[in-house]
């Protein structure tokens, strides 16, 4: 293991790496709260954060679900916003420019309506050198085609990994849906087809209804449920994957405040993603950062590897 | 733009069930435009976990509390209490602590100066008027037409008077001015002022009415929406709504709260816009 030390300023060293992209520290917004990273430029400094990770991106634009798309439950929120984006063609375009100037590694979320398209956006993204990484979104609830289906079948996964793999010269992180009996089948299929880190979990799949009309609150009838309400299901299936899987875990799932994202590093995640939290605090990231350095100080530990994985049982 | 750890001034019921609140907000003044919103945390414990979006009432500076002290600088809301959010809102007090992001979205364009201009508020919907009144005032005469359901609906008319606007009130029950909906005053006023341009915000059906007779009298409209989102920044694509020539085929979908909250007419497709796409009266959080 390479020998770690304090960072000059006697501060401790929160750097990470996860499949070759290394990370200031391990804080990064879950794909579909950041949009493409300028949306929130002015309320926060971007380069602040360990990654940038875009809105979901597809072969062609795609419009998205019919409105009402969010619901707010409790301590959570439902959305069914149906993988709305540019396409990759507009977002090398129109979004690529800002992050080439923002000095954070860019990691693209992407997902396609087949297996071809999965195929097709993978090397696409994979010809843009700006780009660090990629997530491959198996796991979308929210739509009928593509997202979903792939996550939920480890055959199904394990092809779609295996395809993106052969079309990718980049690290792949794929990212999985909770919406399973037993996600560990899930992991190891994807690790075996060749994903370099996976993070977990997705939205869990959840309802809403409007008592007095007597009709779903959302539109799609069903949509994700995301922010503090899962958390603790994320937490079980962080720890329950980081058993299972050789490669890096990204912890997501309900993360608001720092002590939440270090409980996710003590199971084992070497990396958390943050999101329906930046809707509500768009500093929230900088905050979590913030209190995970301060956790390490009070702890005496000069170092995050310390900290990653160290859960007694 | 920019988020406000800031406090609470103040925070009046005004009328049954509609509250005035004004925030310390230093700076934000000379930043808001006429037909912006804010998002408020409510408060820092959950739930309720989301933002509210709420549109600027207005700005300004407040005295200090004792001679020689610096003026406050404000921003004031006017909301209706409908759910979780406003009723924990309502319970707030002078010095209470709350969270600001604004201001936020695009607001009304002034238009043409030689037209006459004529605002349409419907109940709470009536809050992004007051600022772009005292804007157009000075460029000619301005009329603010408001209707609500009973005269509790009927909210700061006697501010708007004291900027110079012509006011005419309608409820649909008659407790206060003419009895009956907002859009037949409208009727006669664009039959009187041909050359005019609407500015609206209301419920759902009432801006669908504002539309109809707009397009009847050839006049331009423009329209404040209220929609529920979860960022106010464009990142989430909560809040969107069908643009000008969406079909199931071929979706084409505007952000509330980036492209909007206020649009021309004509970049909304209003032969699908209806209450099933989940417009509020207010913010129903």
């Amino acid at each position: 293991m390479q020998e770690r030390r304090c960072t000059e300023s006697g501060r401790p060293d929160l750097s990470v790496d996860i499949a070759g992209i290394h990370l200031k520290n391990p804080v990064m917004p879950a794909s579909g709260t950041f949009g493409y990273g300028e949306e929130y430029a002015p309320y926060l400094d971007v380069e602040k954060i360990g990654a940038i990770v875009t809105k979901g991106l597809s072969l062609k634009p795609k419009a998205g679900n019919p409105t009402p798309r969010i619901a707010e439950t409790i301590s959570g929120m439902l959305n069914a916003i149906g993988l709305q984006n540019v396409g990759v063609d507009d977002f090398v375009k129109y979004k690529l420019p800002f992050l080439r100037e923002v000095n954070t590694p860019v990691i693209a979320n992407f997902f396609g309506n087949t297996l071809t398209e999965y195929g097709e956006v993978a090397k696409r993204l994979s010809d843009i050198p700006e780009i660090a990484g990629v997530e491959l979104n198996i796991s979308c609830p929210n739509v009928k085609k593509g997202g979903i289906v792939f996550g939920t079948d480890p055959a199904a996964a394990a092809e779609v990994v295996t395809l993106v793999r052969k079309n990718l010269s980049k690290p792949l992180i794929v990212k999985l849906t909770p919406n399973v009996t037993d996600i560990t089948v899930i992991a190891r299929a994807v690790e075996e087809a060749g994903a370099d880190a996976i993070s977990c979990i997705n939205t869990l799949t959840g309802m809403a209804v409007d008592v007095n009309t007597r009709r779903p609150r959302l539109a799609n009838r069903t949509g994700g449920l995301s922010g503090p309400a899962i958390r603790p299901v994320a937490l079980r299936m962080v720890h329950q994957v980081v058993q299972a899987v050789k490669v890096p875990v990204i912890g997501v799932g309900g993360i608001v405040r720092p002590m939440d994202a270090i409980e996710f590093l003590i199971v084992g995640a070497r990396a958390v993603q943050v999101g329906t939290a930046n809707f509500v605090d768009p500093q929230a990231m900088i905050t979590i950062i913030e209190g995970i350095e301060e956790f390490l100080i009070d702890e005496g530990l000069d170092d995050i590897d310390q900290l990653i994985g160290s859960l007694e049982l | 733009m920019k988020n406000y750890k800031t406090i609470v001034l103040s925070n009046q019921e005004i009328s049954p069930g509609y509250f005035r609140m004004r925030l310390l907000t230093p700076g934000f003044s000379e930043h808001a435009r006429p037909g912006q919103f804010l998002m408020m945390r409510v408060q820092r414990s959950l739930p309720p976990l989301l933002r509210r979006p709420f549109g600027i009432f207005r700005t300004g500076f407040m005295p200090g509390d004792c001679e020689g002290m610096e003026p406050k600088e404000y921003t004031e809301i006017l909301y209706k209490v409908v759910g979780r959010g406003t009723s924990i809102m309502a319970d707030l007090h002078r010095g209470d602590r709350v969270e600001v992001l604004g201001p936020l979205g695009r607001g009304f364009d002034a238009g043409d100066p030689g037209r006459e201009k004529i605002l349409v508020g419907g109940g709470i919907g009536l809050v992004p008027l007051y600022m772009l009144a005292d804007s157009l005032k000075p460029a000619g005469s301005v009329r603010l037409l408001m209707g609500g359901r009973t005269r509790d609906d009927i909210l700061a008319v006697t501010e708007f008077e004291r900027l110079g606007v012509e006011t005419y009130v309608s409820t649909d029950d008659g407790s206060l001015g003419e009895e009956g909906f907002v859009t037949q005053v409208l009727e006669r006023k664009l039959t009187k002022y041909p050359r005019a341009m609407v500015y609206a915000c209301g419920p759902m059906p009432m801006l669908d009415a504002v539309y109809r007779i707009c397009r009847k009298h050839s006049v331009p409209l423009q329209v404040s929406l209220e929609a529920l989102m979860a960022c106010g920044v464009g990142a989430c694509l909560g809040c969107v709504v069908k643009g000008a020539g969406h079909t199931e085929e071929t979706p084409r979908y505007l952000c509330s709260c980036k492209e909007g909250p206020v649009f021309r007419a004509e970049q909304l497709e209003w032969t699908r816009l209806g209450l099933e796409d989940g417009y509020c009266e207010g913010c129903k959080s």
